[in-house]
């Protein structure tokens, strides 16, 4: 029995964590102060795989940091900056304290800061790695420009949030790269595509903040203190791939004509140029002033063949899927309303090619009024207005979030003012075989196959002559939604076999043929092989499977049960119409 | 102690009185108890006045004396003092607040000494320093200093202090290829779930909740919630409110970033479909019993055994109430009924074709009947075998009682009656048909398994240690093996040799039944933990393959004689037919595969199929069930 006795947990996974508080004296910090490097320098904590080694026998509930992320900690120029405004604070009061106003003043003049550059380019290598991360920074920033200026936190950084969201959107505008929008009841949810990157941010609705208590808002002031230095470097580099000056500057142009409009109106210069600016009515300038349009970036013809070509002819095809979208509303002039949300549709109206205005006192930088006569849609959100133009359509602001969605001009008629809207889908969900997809969607992706959809339920409520006929086609619907929904629902129990029961069933007509009887046994039989397989599979496995199965279950029960919610809908709301029908005659 | 004389308040006493008490400032107190009150200047007593005042005389003095509110009472003489007039006039003035002294004025006019009016001569005399009217060398060489360090440009003016951020091109220069120490193990995190339809202001209706499903969701906590929004249906945009939980999501999100623990999760992305097994069909593995084509009824209680004839013509069942039936297989008929005084435990039909015998055990008998069915000469030939028995010389004490049966037992069909000490199970023949084995499980005694030969009347117990509840024994076919099963494991024990060979090791808790491959290297046991073990006796001593797909407690397992089959009957009521290739390639492993789910007995009792037994020649199954009924399967 030769050599040393080897010792429990001091090697292997437990020597690799580190619990908190170990960390927190080993960096020899504060808990707050720790908190804030850990989020500076994007540290987390990991869950080990084997918790009950790494925690030394105990079960206590523990979180644990890697120790290699806590050495990487130590040698952190920062932390010293986070000392040195400690012993800063500390002379401070001091000096408060005896009331030396001259030390308070100098200790002021000197006040220790740092800069989070290095730490930046140290967490994003690449802009890529950086830009990818982005999605969390948009919507903190979004949120923090919508802070009223009342000591939640600094007005400074409300201010400069305010100024990288009004500079992401301009330039979101001028590159033409949104593509998703949806109205929810949180926010609005903004998709983009940035340098191949798809970028989701939720802007929330704009109203005054109800502060809640239980929230720790030094935390959220920290990770704004990052996201806006991550957020300014990538607005640079993003403006500076379009050749746009940074920070921006409205086209000469527009600014003259601006100019001559509203000088009066704003005290400062200074002060209206961000709102100018995040009126997002005008162009960008740029570093080298170029043709207006850009000349169009065709993908480079390479000889190819095989499986290469048809991938080419694919992405070329997406490409000019992509500018049709890109150009949705090229060519027509909105006015927006005063009960619009004027910023986000003034945004998204914008992305998409579209001439926007507004009433002069909305804000800064409507171009024409109201009574513009070329204006071809005016978006109101108010059940009547008093007076129409004959030559402009009045629509409800969902029909600009659903065109965008369904990357086409949908038919106005559906968003006229007063009339029921139809429902508002999220454009995020991608439905796979099995999922429930709602009629609407259906019905969307008809008409962007290019499919004449006959609306029949279009139809005025005053023409009671062809009452009957109505009737029938109701009945048809009926019928073939009916069989619709069995259709979907045996292309999902296909899915499924454990479920499956083998039942004497009904002779059924279309079945009395010899032909059924076979294709009906060859089912069960196959079942039934199927049945017998699952018998021999293994423990694991066929733990895995029913885990498998379990899940698709519980899907397809829940698609089914939402249908089955559609259809009790569907069919309530047909015998009102019924009723009131029934009532006027 | 020290005295200290009190000079101001004696001064008055001195000008009128000569007494001057010398006493010091001490309490007077202290001379309370004595004549005497102190010591003037010649250090001679005070004496304190011959009679003190009592309260009357206080009283008269108060009402009588004019001067009472002017006399003061001096305690270091202990006498008593008439104020004068300016002494009275004196006290007014300070109680009022004014100075003591009559003459002071207190409001003297003020003289401006330092004046705002320049005046033309100097305060004092003194003439002005020389140092006043020339240049100062210190200062000299201090600001000289400093234009030298602002030439060299040592100082620099202070900038004024940013308040933007700068920003530039960070990341000018990158370097794809920068992997820092902790990028290895980092694990980005997790994008925001994207919202789905049901978080639309204005969402399709089948989305919205239901009264009911509002309610649940409001009584659910917060974690439990499928959704952590209630949807709701707005008409139009201009009526949706703010959402009161924004900033609780957004810090909630935040705390995630940084405090949540991170694991790498590997989520598998398997087709089910890929999971079970490619077996053979079951088409081309036929034939097996597919189809349930006779029901042998009779019996009035659950049909505990069953055993075929070795020609396949016959079948036996024991059951709990009683009796004995003999079945012709291919019509049903019931062609005997035999009463036996208790319960049947299991039947087992001899498996020599030329012996016409089968062993029924109930309480504690063995019989050994002979059902004189089938061809006469092997049941006459089976007759004589019996009465062919000579005693031997001398008379061994055996373990049970051999008994020949005659006159009426005879004709019903008796021939033997074994008599064991306890309750026997379970009977097995030999291959050979001779010897027969018989189970009195106990788990006390090594008295649990008997062999008995029949030709010689000779029992013996094989054991003589306990090794665990016997659950039931079987012989090898071919070879002089023995095998036992007791409650977890299968012992194989070789009889020639008289040792253990095997362990078994079933993993199963409660070992149910067992049957042996004719081939003699493989066997199956079932369990009541509705498992079905296959052991490849060559391979290993822990099971080939594990077969769970009973839903309930097998009962009865049992291999088919010729055809690579075996059956298993559960308590689910089922009988479950496999496939069971044995190869007689040592390589290559036996294939399984069930080929079909036989149902037909009704579960009573909790208790379905209780045992199985295939037909010696066909691809028939036999099952008998609690509910009283005997299956046949072709």
């Amino acid at each position: 029995m030769g050599g040393l006795q080897k010792k429990k947990y001091e090697r292997g996974s437990a020597t690799n964590y580190i619990t908190r508080n170990k960390a927190r004296k080993k960096l020899q910090l504060s808990l707050a102060d720790f908190r804030r490097l850990c989020i500076l320098k994007g540290i987390y904590p990991h869950e080990p795989k084997h918790k009950k080694k790494v925690n030394k026998g105990s079960t206590a509930p523990r979180t644990f940091y890697l120790l290699k992320d806590i050495r990487f900690l130590l040698h952190e120029p920062i932390v010293r900056k986070f000392r040195e405004y400690k012993v800063f604070v500390r002379k401070l009061r001091k000096a408060y304290g005896k009331a030396e106003w001259t030390a308070v003043e100098r200790l002021r003049d000197n006040k220790p800061g740092y800069k989070l550059d290095h730490i930046i380019k140290e967490r994003y290598p690449t802009f890529i790695d950086a830009l990818r991360d982005i999605d969390d920074a948009l919507s903190m920033c979004f949120l923090f420009s919508t802070f009223a200026r009342t000591g939640k936190c600094h007005v400074q950084t409300i201010t400069l949030c305010r100024r990288l969201t009004v500079e992401w959107m301009n330039y979101v505008v001028t590159s033409r790269s949104l593509r998703k929008v949806f109205i929810s009841i949180k926010g609005i949810y903004y998709q983009a595509e940035v340098l191949g990157q798809l970028i989701t941010w939720l802007v929330p609705y704009q109203f005054a903040h109800d502060h809640p208590t239980d929230v720790d808002y030094r935390v959220m002031a920290t990770f704004t203190e990052m996201y806006t230095t991550l957020f300014g470097f990538i607005n640079f580099r993003l403006y500076q791939t379009l050749n746009l000056v940074y920070p921006p500057k409205l086209d000469s142009k527009a600014e003259s004509e601006l100019k001559a409009e509203h000088e009066e109106d704003y005290a400062m210069d200074s002060e209206s140029y961000l709102e100018k600016l995040s009126a997002l009515s005008a162009s960008l300038a740029r570093v080298v002033a170029t043709a207006e349009e850009e000349e169009e970036n065709q993908l480079d013809q390479f000889p190819a063949d095989g499986e290469d070509l048809e991938n080419m002819e694919a992405r070329e095809k997406e490409q000019k899927e992509q500018e049709a979208q890109n150009r949705l509303f090229e060519g027509l002039k909105f006015f927006l309303n005063r009960e619009v949300p004027r910023e986000s549709l003034a945004f998204i109206l914008r992305c998409f090619g579209a001439e926007v205005s507004w009433d002069k006192s909305l804000c800064i930088g409507g171009t024409y009024n109201v009574t513009d006569e070329t204006i071809t849609h005016q978006i109101v959100d108010r059940p009547d207005i008093d007076k129409q133009y004959i030559n402009r359509y009045y629509i409800q602001p969902q029909w600009v979030f659903d065109s965008v969605n369904a990357k086409m001009r949908l038919p106005v008629e559906d968003y006229f003012l007063g009339v029921t809207l139809p429902p508002h889908l999220s454009p995020f969900v991608e439905e796979k075989d099995g999922d429930y997809v709602p009629p609407e969607k259906l019905k969307l992706m008809a008409l962007q196959r290019g499919e004449k959809h006959v609306q029949e339920e279009e139809e005025d409520d005053d023409d009671d002559d062809d009452d009957e006929e109505y009737n029938d086609e109701v009945d048809d619907e009926d019928l073939t939604e009916e069989k619709n929904l069995k259709k979907m629902e045996d292309q999902r129990s296909q899915g499924k076999t454990l479920a499956v029961k083998v039942t004497p069933g009904k002779v059924k007509p279309w079945e009395t043929g010899s032909v059924g009887n076979k294709v009906r046994l060859e089912k069960e039989e196959k079942a039934e092989e199927k049945r017998l397989a699952i018998m021999m599979m293994k423990k694991k496995e066929k733990y895995l499977y029913d885990k498998i199965m379990f899940g698709k279950k519980r899907t397809t029960r829940e698609a089914n049960k939402l249908a089955a919610k559609r259809k009790a809908h569907e069919d309530t709301s047909k015998a009102e119409k019924k009723q009131k029908k029934a009532k006027k005659q | 102690p020290l005295f200290i004389p009190l000079a101001q308040s004696d001064m008055k006493d001195y000008k009128h009185l000569d007494i001057r008490n010398t006493v010091g400032n001490v309490p007077m107190e202290w001379y309370q108890d004595y004549p005497h009150i102190g010591y003037n200047l010649d250090g001679k007593k005070i004496f304190k006045p011959i009679r003190n005042k009592d309260e009357l005389d206080e009283f008269l003095d108060k009402m009588e004396n004019p001067d009472y509110w002017r006399t003061v009472h001096d305690k270091t003489t202990a006498s008593d003092i008439r104020l004068t007039d300016e002494q009275v006039d004196l006290v007014h003035r300070l109680q009022k607040g004014q100075f003591g002294d009559v003459n002071f004025n207190e409001y003297e006019p003020s003289v401006d000494f330092f004046t705002n009016e320049v005046m033309i001569h100097p305060v004092t005399n003194r003439p002005q320093d020389k140092r006043s009217f020339i240049p100062s060398l210190i200062e000299k060489e201090k600001v000289s200093k400093l234009v030298h360090a602002i030439k060299m440009g040592w100082i620099k003016p202070r900038k004024p202090k940013e308040t933007t951020p700068q920003y530039y091109d960070l990341w000018a220069k990158e370097d794809p290829n920068a992997i820092l120490g902790r990028h290895k193990m980092h694990v980005p995190a997790p994008k925001m779930r994207l919202p789905g339809h049901e978080e639309s202001y204005n969402p399709p209706p089948e989305y919205l909740l239901t009264e009911e499903e509002r309610l649940v969701w409001e009584q659910q906590d917060a974690e439990d919630r499928k959704l952590p929004f209630l949807p709701q249906k707005h008409s139009c945009l201009r009526a949706v409110p703010a959402f009161s939980r924004f900033i609780h999501e957004r810090f909630e999100r935040c705390l995630d970033l940084y405090l949540c623990p991170r694991q790498r999760k590997m989520r598998v992305n398997v087709n089910p479909e890929d999971l079970i097994p490619k077996l053979p069909k079951p088409k081309d593995l036929q034939p097996f019993p597919t189809t349930m084509s006779l029901v042998y009824r009779g019996h009035t209680s659950l049909v505990r055994s069953i055993s075929a004839s070795p020609t396949g013509q016959w079948l036996v069942s024991g059951s709990d109430d009683f009796t004995v039936r003999f079945w012709e297989v291919n019509t049903g008929r019931c062609m005997k009924t035999l009463e036996v005084g208790g319960a049947v435990k299991s039947v087992a039909w001899n498996p020599n074709p030329a012996v016409c015998l089968v062993a029924v055990c109930f309480e504690r008998t063995v019989l050994l009947l002979n059902p004189s069915l089938g061809d006469r000469l092997v049941v006459s030939s089976t007759d004589q075998l019996i009465t062919a028995y000579e005693p031997p010389e001398e008379d061994k004490e055996q373990a049970v009682t051999w008994a020949l049966s005659e006159g009426l037992e005879h004709n019903m069909g008796h021939r033997l009656t074994l008599t064991h000490p306890k309750a026997v199970k379970q009977v097995v023949w030999h291959g050979k048909g001779d010897y027969l084995s018989s189970v009195m499980p106990d788990n006390s005694s090594n008295l649990q398994v008997l062999i008995h030969q029949v030709s010689k009347r000779r029992t013996q117990n094989p054991f003589r240690k306990n090794k665990g509840l016997v659950q039931c024994v079987s012989f090898h076919p071919l070879r002089p093996y023995f095998f036992v099963a007791t409650q977890r494991y299968v012992r194989v024990y070789n009889l020639i040799k008289q040792e253990l060979t095997k362990k078994l090791m079933t993993n199963c808790k409660w070992i149910s039944s067992m049957a042996i491959h004719p081939g003699g290297d493989n066997l199956i046991c079932g369990s009541y933990d509705c498992r079905l073990a296959w052991f490849d006796l060559d391979l290993s001593t822990k099971p080939y393959k594990m077969l769970r797909h009973h839903k309930k407690a097998l009962r009865g397992v049992a291999y088919h004689r010729n055809y690579p089959l075996f059956a298993s009957g559960a308590d689910d009521g089922s009988v479950i037919v496999c496939h069971g290739m044995v190869y007689n390639d040592l390589l290559q492993n036996p294939l399984i595969v069930p080929v079909k789910v036989l149902k037909g007995h009704q579960i009573t009792h909790d208790l379905g199929v209780l045992d199985v037994t295939f037909h010696p020649t066909q691809p028939w199954v036999f099952s008998s069930g609690a509910d009283t009924t005997i299956r046949l399967f072709t």
